[in-house]
């Protein structure tokens, strides 16, 4: 892995990974989105036989992050889990539970439907609608973000994807962090995830994930 | 025993006589190889009563094996299973053989059983099964699914596979030889064995068509032609001035009005577009240029709502449309309906295809079959010139049959797990028998029985997954919801990602692809079924829609609307160049003696023993294009190859687009290729380990995972009553792919997709002949100032498919974004 990019919004220093998070310096605190944990179980428990290797992967890269970033908080944008419990989930728990000094912050996305029990016996702080902390609000869906006086806002949602043409109709896309004047659409953490093309205006800031490095689009 | 002999022939015969037929010698060979129990393959053009051979062969069978109570015997159970690839088909069959019955007075029945077949008919039917029943592949996989289903076959005496050289060559075709092959297995001891026939217009490989549909009844079977020969009159439509530069489609659209008189001088015409996009555009246009024609022409193609066409079908029958504009949507199910006329919009690409659309024409046994061609653009000119010498020569293509098809053998175990269940052992032999799974092996077979029970790659104490049971050795599934979707999803063996399209006001328009619409915004207007509609939004995987009176629409295409050109009609096409400037008497090459002057003046007509390659800069790069006349498909296969070989010399990175006529690479740096070093680059030494290379960098295999992931059963439409659950079982095939790819390399079904690009497209042996042809042709390599007539349809409408690079992905970037900054 290549080392974060640093990207100052108001004064406020954000590394990012091209792991698909990123770390918030002043806050100590881990931001994500979209990790849509369980999903490869939901799908194999109704016949559909995707590989479950993906669902490791993706829990040891948080893991990763986490040791890499030494976080005091985990900040995740909605779309925790993917759907229904299912026996995934006690992998999650398990390793919940080993990291139970950091707390964790879920700000309620479409996906998470799981009982407000669930989350709290999992130790996790439910949040609906939006979460804001030191001017930064943090919501899953950029549509339903609401102006909240002039607090910078971190969503999700989407699964952002960039779009790069170049000579000899050669056109490239990949995952994207996306840096609007007044809003951020972080990358999908799940690896099980599509991409929606976002159309980049020309004050936007866009880092495309190639690989293990990121680049910032023209 | 002579047929002649015997008293249901002389039922049947007195009944023909009766109307004024005789029967066709093909017909009474049929019925004698019938009543001897035989099976076998019938060879007939469309609309030469090839129905009845078969059909009162059936009967005559029955007259003579019960002579004297044949006009009182009721509930004889199956008798006769048809299998027609169209449901379209199976109520014009359907309404032929009623009219037999009932004029000859027997108490048979006649079902029809397909999707739009009603509750409380198949209820009907699975109480009292009719002695005939007409079902499509798919309809007869879900009656497979059903318990108790071999009851059903155990008095049946025929299956007749109708049009089967449209189903040879496709899944749905591997879906009949699995069919038939659990139907003759699960026959009672004690009845006669039931024969197979299959009825098929003519291809270049009939015996082999036999063979297969034959395979699992272990017998050698006949072949009977009907030996009627018809003429064919092709007419081109010239324009009165042809451009120097060829121009895809638009040349078409401008002689348009060329077709009014055609259509006002003949009673019902049909018109054969090749795309369904370009179908809504000649319906448009159509309409503007006789507006009189309102009302009286339709637009048919497989995009349209099954309602709408089902009118449209009804009404040619009646005769209440003048023209219908249409897609191979139409290629089949004219048989019994008054069409005099047909047109050929564009190149047919296969002489099979046009024999067979120009037979819908004066269909009468003696008849002259009359195919008006108008091309779409100028260089059709030239492949009209070739196909007239195809059918001189009738150099027919074959249907290649498919081999290997796991994704079909793997919803097929799921159809038997739902109902009764299988052995493994017992079904490994029975499906061996079939032609598509011969060559399994031992181990592919446990692979995918492991694939249905443990699921592939899964992390054991955290894994749920469930499909396949066993049970006392019984493969079951028992799982209500999966054996539900299962059964909703054996229809959708050739579905992409279609979105319904739905009026705001209710009522359904057609189907369109989730491609296509993605693009569009809300307020955007687009064409289907020849309607404007304004989107509106989309909901619960629909698309909802609004009348629009706008005139500025999008007319949608649809992926895979191409076909490619044929092998046979290419190398006919390769000779015609040989023609190209020498004055001649055909009409179509006069006319296009000022494109060639151009092509000649700019670089270099090739003959048929050269190979041409032009390369060219502009400012979208630097263009290689290469001209070997294979039809797309080949020159898919070849581009990859050339693309893999030229980026082993230096990192390099290509856009790759083909038409029929050859390819073109595009780079955004010089191409390294000149004479030194071009005849290596078509060498066919280390062929094969190329093509491995080269398939594992192009997208083709991603295409081909499409239809197997749904298939196979990796992609769940949305359906009515799940619709929020089912939403959180949604991915894209590509994704998918990516995933397999990634995490499981080594699963059942994304191995067939390389799999079946190597058999169907970078098929070896057939490359390896075209790049033996290559060797031996001279190559000429031009380096012309400008876009030449030949490259001009490739580069502005080529169809641009596959990518290649042997450059590291961080530097593309690095580079394309430079680029952006000049």
């Amino acid at each position: 892995m290549t080392a974060p990019v640093a990207h100052i919004i108001r004064d406020q220093h954000f590394w990012l990974s091209p792991q698909r998070c990123l770390f918030w310096e002043e806050q100590q605190a881990l931001i994500l989105s979209d990790l849509h944990f369980g999903k490869t179980g939901h799908f194999r428990k109704h016949g559909i036989a995707v590989p479950q290797e993906i669902y490791k992967e993706d829990l040891q890269r948080l893991v990763e992050q986490i040791s890499y970033f030494k976080p005091r908080q985990l900040i995740a944008v909605g779309d925790l889990f993917h759907s229904v419990a299912n026996k995934e989930m006690d992998w999650f728990l398990k390793w919940r539970r080993d990291l139970g000094e950091l707390s964790f912050v879920l700000v309620k996305g479409n996906h998470d439907i799981l009982s407000n029990a669930w989350y709290a016996q999992a130790g996790i702080d439910l949040h609906t609608g939006t979460y804001t902390v030191a001017g930064f609000d943090f919501v899953h869906d950029p549509d339903e973000a609401e102006s909240n006086g002039d607090n910078y806002i971190f969503s999700g949602h989407l699964h952002p994807g960039v779009h790069i043409n170049g000579l000899g109709k050669q056109s490239l896309q990949f995952p994207c962090y996306y840096f609007g004047k007044a809003m951020a659409i972080l990358p999908a953490f799940s690896k099980f995830s599509g991409l929606a093309i976002i159309r980049k205006k020309k004050v936007d800031t866009v880092y495309a994930i190639v690989n293990q490095s990121l680049v910032a689009i023209q | 025993m002579q047929v002649q002999q015997t008293k249901g022939y002389r039922v049947i015969n007195q009944w023909l006589q009766a109307r004024g037929f005789a029967a066709f010698a093909f017909q009474e060979e049929s019925w004698q190889e019938i009543i001897n129990g035989k099976s076998g393959l019938v060879n007939a053009p469309t609309g030469c009563g090839k129905t009845y051979s078969v059909f009162l062969g059936a009967l005559i069978q029955f007259i003579n094996e019960h002579p004297e109570q044949y006009l009182r015997k009721k509930n004889n159970g199956l008798q006769l299973l048809w299998i027609t690839p169209l449901r379209a088909l199976a109520k014009d069959i359907g309404r032929a053989m009623e009219e037999v019955i009932t004029e000859l007075g027997l108490p048979w029945k006649i079902g029809i059983r397909n999707g739009d077949t009603d509750t409380a008919e198949r209820l009907k039917q699975k109480k009292n099964m009719p002695e005939v029943l007409i079902i499509t592949p798919e309809s007869l996989h879900l009656l497979l699914a059903q318990k108790k289903y071999p009851e059903i076959f155990h008095r049946l005496r025929i299956i007749a596979v109708d049009e089967w050289h449209e189903l040879l060559g496709s899944k749905r075709g591997v879906q009949v030889e699995l069919a038939v092959s659990r139907i003759v297995h699960c026959q009672a001891p004690g009845y006669p064995q039931a024969c197979v026939w299959g009825i098929s217009a003519t291809i270049g490989n009939l015996p082999e068509a036999k063979d297969v549909l034959l395979a699992p009844l272990q017998q050698e079977g006949v072949i009977i032609r009907a030996a009627i020969n018809k003429q064919i009159v092709v007419e081109s439509i010239l324009p009165d001035e042809i451009e120097k530069y060829p121009w895809a489609g638009h040349l078409g659209i401008k002689l348009a009005e060329k077709l009014v008189p055609i259509i006002d001088q003949n009673r019902t015409t049909l018109i054969f577009i090749n795309t369904r996009g370009m179908s809504e555009t000649w319906y448009q246009t159509l309409l503007n240029v006789a507006p009189q024609l309102a009302g009286a022409i339709a637009l048919h193609h497989g995009s349209i709502e099954q309602e709408l066409r089902l009118w449209v079908e009804e009404a040619l029958h009646t005769e209440k449309l003048k023209a219908v504009v249409c897609t191979s949507s139409l290629d089949l199910g004219v048989d019994f309906r008054p069409v005099d006329t047909v047109v050929q919009v564009g190149s047919p690409k296969g002489i099979a295809r046009f024999l067979q659309r120009a037979g819908r024409s004066g269909h009468r046994p003696g008849e002259i079959s009359k195919i008006y061609f108008l091309p779409t653009h100028s260089l059709e000119l030239l492949e009209v010139a070739a196909l007239k010498t195809a059918i001189d020569e009738m150099a027919i293509e074959s249907r290649e049959p498919m081999l290997l098809c796991f994704d079909v053998l793997l919803q097929y175990l799921c159809t038997l797990a739902i109902g009764e269940g299988f052995e493994q052992a017992a079904l490994f032999r029975e499906i061996k028998n079939t032609h598509c799974f011969s060559d399994i092996t031992e181990t592919e077979w446990q692979e995918i029985l492991l694939h249905l029970t443990i699921g592939g790659k899964a992390l054991q104490q955290y894994d749920e997954y469930k499909k396949v049971e066993v049970e006392d050795g019984l493969y079951l599934i028992k799982n209500r919801r999966i054996a539900f979707r299962h059964r909703m999803h054996i229809g959708t063996i050739v579905s992409d990602a279609m979105l319904k399209v739905k009026m705001m006001n209710g009522g359904y328009v057609g189907v369109i692809e989730e491609w296509f619409i993605s693009r569009l915004e809300p307020g955007d207007v687009f064409t289907l079924a020849g309607r404007n509609l304004e989107l509106v939004m989309i909901k619960d995987m629909q698309v909802m829609v609004r009348k629009s009176n706008s005139r500025k629409t999008i007319v949608p295409s649809w992926m895979g609307g191409r076909m490619s050109l044929t092998a046979n009609l290419g190398r006919i096409l390769r000779e015609t160049f040989n023609k190209a400037l020498v004055a001649e008497d055909s009409i179509e090459l006069q006319s296009l003696h000022g494109l060639f002057d151009l092509q000649q003046q700019l670089s270099h007509i090739p003959r048929h023993n050269e190979l041409l390659i032009e390369q060219l800069e502009d400012k979208n790069g630097f263009h290689l294009l290469v001209y070997p006349f294979e039809g797309r498909q080949v020159h898919e296969a070849l581009s990859a190859i050339l693309a893999y070989r030229i980026g082993q010399i230096m990192p390099i990175t290509f856009s790759i687009s083909m038409n029929d006529y050859g390819f073109e690479l595009l780079s955004d740096q010089p191409v390294p290729v000149d004479d030194s070093n071009v005849r290596e680059l078509f060498s066919t030494d280390h062929l094969l380990t190329d093509i491995q290379k080269s398939v594992n960098n192009t997208e083709m295999a991603k295409r081909k995972f499409r239809d197997i992931a749904v298939i196979g059963g990796l992609i769940f439409q949305g359906m009515p009553g799940e619709k929020k659950k089912a939403r959180h079982l949604q991915s894209s095939a590509s994704l998918l792919f990516k995933v397999f790819d990634e995490y499981d390399p080594n699963n059942i079904l994304l191995k067939q997709a390389y799999q079946e690009v190597l058999l169907q497209q970078m098929d070896e042996v057939r490359l390896r002949l075209a790049m033996q042809r290559i060797g031996q042709s001279k190559i000429v390599l031009t380096f012309p100032e400008k876009l030449t007539p030949l490259s001009f349809p490739i580069i502005v409408d080529g169809l641009n498919r596959n990518h290649y690079s042997s450059e590291k992905l961080e530097d593309r970037v690095r580079k394309m974004q430079q680029q952006l900054e000049k």
